[in-house]
């Protein structure tokens, strides 16, 4: 998530240094094709604007102020309600974008043993690759990875840091 | 070559031995701390050895032998400063003297010069009450094998008085992990089991996890993502040599080598993201499918004769202990009835028991199961036990804990009596693997 992000201030660095003229700026982020009651990522609204950002990357951006990680419960690997509409917007983009590829990394918090949650969080990124292709995008569009309990989203031994670690990343990477 | 030079504190003199020892150093030093001690433990007098050339004496190997017997949990070594006297050979020892010191063995020796850099090491082992000489030996060494030929005197005198084997000169792997992510560095080590000698094995930015010995002690299977994918490794130790055995689609996980080392157990998802165990023989490439259930089966380990697999799967909802038979994998039967976590088996090396995750009113801790009675044994009191292995005489088992927040290695006996932490200076240690026996 940083890389594209330092990719897309990077990109719109660029961008602007290569078109000073003509600055546009971008939809607010409240005007997203979906229902953004499942922001998990915060709600500044993006102000990045370049006339030289693709559509695709514009509609990246959407997603990720949307959200690019769903969280689950304990031991589960079911896609909770709140996050229906973020992997809706996901499987949206990838079908209107079949050259792109998603990442999907599972992950798991930090209790019992290694390679058991090494399962869990392979047992998440397939949950969240089965939702996508059953709305039409396609195994090549997926890779999933699952890390287990190797790469914490957050430090710390409570269900406060448990919580934001059990979870799949979605990453659009080139 | 790395040349920055760490050596745990307890053997500081040692340096010189142990820079000519080791290929490559690593930053993480290991301090050994006795947690829990054995109330029984035997008295021993292990005297300073004495060494008949002139100069300062190469080593000191009685330092060695006492830190092993005591770190065993069974024994209780005399301080040197209540030594009164320093024999060095059987006819010099007042046996009057230890008895009122209150020590029931007794060890010494001397190192000889022997032209260069050859030595002979003599040692002899009597009992204090009796007078009787129970163990004698002259074994020869060099600068750089004299750490190695202390541990071998501990290992003589532990079989001697205790009739188990001792494990005192046998490898430990563990992994090794600095900073917070993204910005990690893990590295794969290999050490002496005290934690001496380190040598990085492997190293990446990238996890590197489940470290697996091979019965002969040559090689180690691992999984790196250092690709941004899992994969499983194997590399021979001594050349470095390393060859990727699979790196399929989703997981590749859990590495386990059969006892005869030709076929590693491991753990695939594979496309359709079913995660289950293989058979991977590393000769022929042939990979055979053991388990086929939707749910999560992962870390086989073999029994013994290599007819079976011991593994952990969450097919009754839950995980919980199965094992199968290897040739004919078709029902697993169940090994593990209570609580509600048992993962991460490993067998006990007379093949009576397995080592598991156990979870324990909230926390995760290392339990024994006997398999002929099923009873469960706990044996660790920690909040986050995991990766137990068995020292290869089964008297100890090395798990990896948290203390305050950090990962350190601790060993327990496997009465549950003893427990050790060894605490990395640097970062987490985690998944300690007990190598096997040298070879004789």
């Amino acid at each position: 998530m940083r890389a594209l992000q330092l990719m897309l201030i990077v990109v719109t660095t660029a961008a602007l240094m290569g078109c000073p003229k003509k600055p546009q700026t971008l939809p607010d982020s409240s005007s997203t094709p979906t229902d953004s009651g499942a922001n998990t990522s915060g709600t500044s609204g993006s102000d990045i604007s370049s006339s030289a950002l693709s559509a695709e990357q514009r509609e990246i951006e959407q997603l990720r102020q949307l959200g690019m990680v769903i969280l689950f419960d304990y031991d589960r690997a079911d896609i909770r309600p709140e996050y229906v509409n973020v992997v809706a917007a996901h499987a949206k983009f990838l079908n209107g974008n079949a050259n792109r590829k998603v990442r999907l990394e599972g992950h798991s918090d930090e209790r019992g043993s290694r390679e058991y949650n090494i399962g869990l969080g392979e047992r998440r990124a397939q949950a969240v690759r089965r939702a996508l292709m059953l709305q039409g995008v396609t195994e090549a569009q997926i890779t999933t990875v699952s890390y287990g309990e190797e790469r914490p989203a957050v430090q710390g031994s409570d269900e406060a840091a448990y919580s934001k670690n059990r979870r799949v990343e979605l990453g659009y990477g080139r | 070559m790395m040349n920055q030079v760490h050596i745990c504190r307890l053997w500081r003199t040692a340096a010189a031995a142990v820079l000519l020892l080791t290929a490559s150093l690593a930053q993480a030093q290991l301090v050994i701390e006795i947690t829990r001690g054995q109330e029984n433990a035997v008295p021993i007098a292990v005297v300073p050895f004495g060494w008949e050339g002139t100069g300062a004496p190469p080593f000191d190997v009685a330092q060695i032998v006492a830190a092993d017997l005591q770190r065993s949990g069974r024994f209780a070594p005399l301080d040197r400063k209540d030594m009164i006297d320093r024999p060095t050979s059987g006819e010099q020892i007042r046996f009057q003297d230890w008895r009122y010191l209150k020590s029931d063995f007794i060890a010494v020796g001397k190192v000889l010069p022997e032209g260069g850099d050859r030595f002979g090491v003599q040692f002899e082992l009597h009992n204090v009450l009796t007078g009787q000489r129970l163990a004698g030996q002259k074994l020869s060494a060099s600068n750089s094998s004299m750490r190695a030929v202390s541990h071998r005197i501990a290992d003589l005198i532990f079989e001697q008085l205790t009739g188990i084997r001792g494990a005192f000169s046998t490898r430990i792997a563990f992994i090794n992990v600095e900073g917070a992510p993204p910005q990690q560095r893990y590295k794969l080590i290999v050490s002496d089991y005290d934690g001496e000698n380190q040598q990085v094995i492997a190293n990446s930015m990238e996890p590197l996890m489940s470290p697996a010995w091979s019965p002969d002690g040559q090689s180690l299977a691992y999984v790196s993502f250092e690709t941004r994918a899992a994969a499983i490794y194997v590399q021979t130790l001594r050349t470095g040599e390393r060859r990727r055995v699979s790196a399929r689609a989703g997981i590749n996980g859990a590495p386990s080598w059969s006892p005869d080392g030709s076929t590693l157990a491991i753990t695939l998802s594979r496309k359709d993201g079913d995660i289950d165990i293989y058979t991977l023989n590393l000769g022929t490439q042939v990979l055979t499918r053991m388990t086929f259930d939707p749910g999560i089966d992962t870390e086989p380990t073999w029994s013994l004769d290599g007819r079976k697999l011991y593994f952990n799967s969450d097919r009754a909802g839950s995980p919980q202990i199965y094992q199968i038979d290897v040739a004919e994998p078709k029902t697993p039967a169940r090994v593990s009835f209570e609580g509600s976590y048992n993962a991460r088996p490993r067998l006990s090396p007379d093949g009576k028991q397995l080592a598991v995750v156990y979870l324990d009113k909230g926390a995760y801790k290392i339990a024994a199961i006997d398999l002929a009675s099923k009873a469960v044994q706990v044996l660790t009191n920690g909040r986050q036990d995991e990766s137990p292995s068995f020292a290869p005489n089964g008297a100890t088992l090395i798990y990896a804990t948290q203390d305050r927040g950090r990962g350190v290695l601790a060993t327990v006996s496997t009465d549950g009596r003893v427990t050790q932490r060894l605490a990395a200076n640097v970062g987490d240690v985690r998944e300690p693997v007990w190598g096997p026996f040298p070879a004789k």
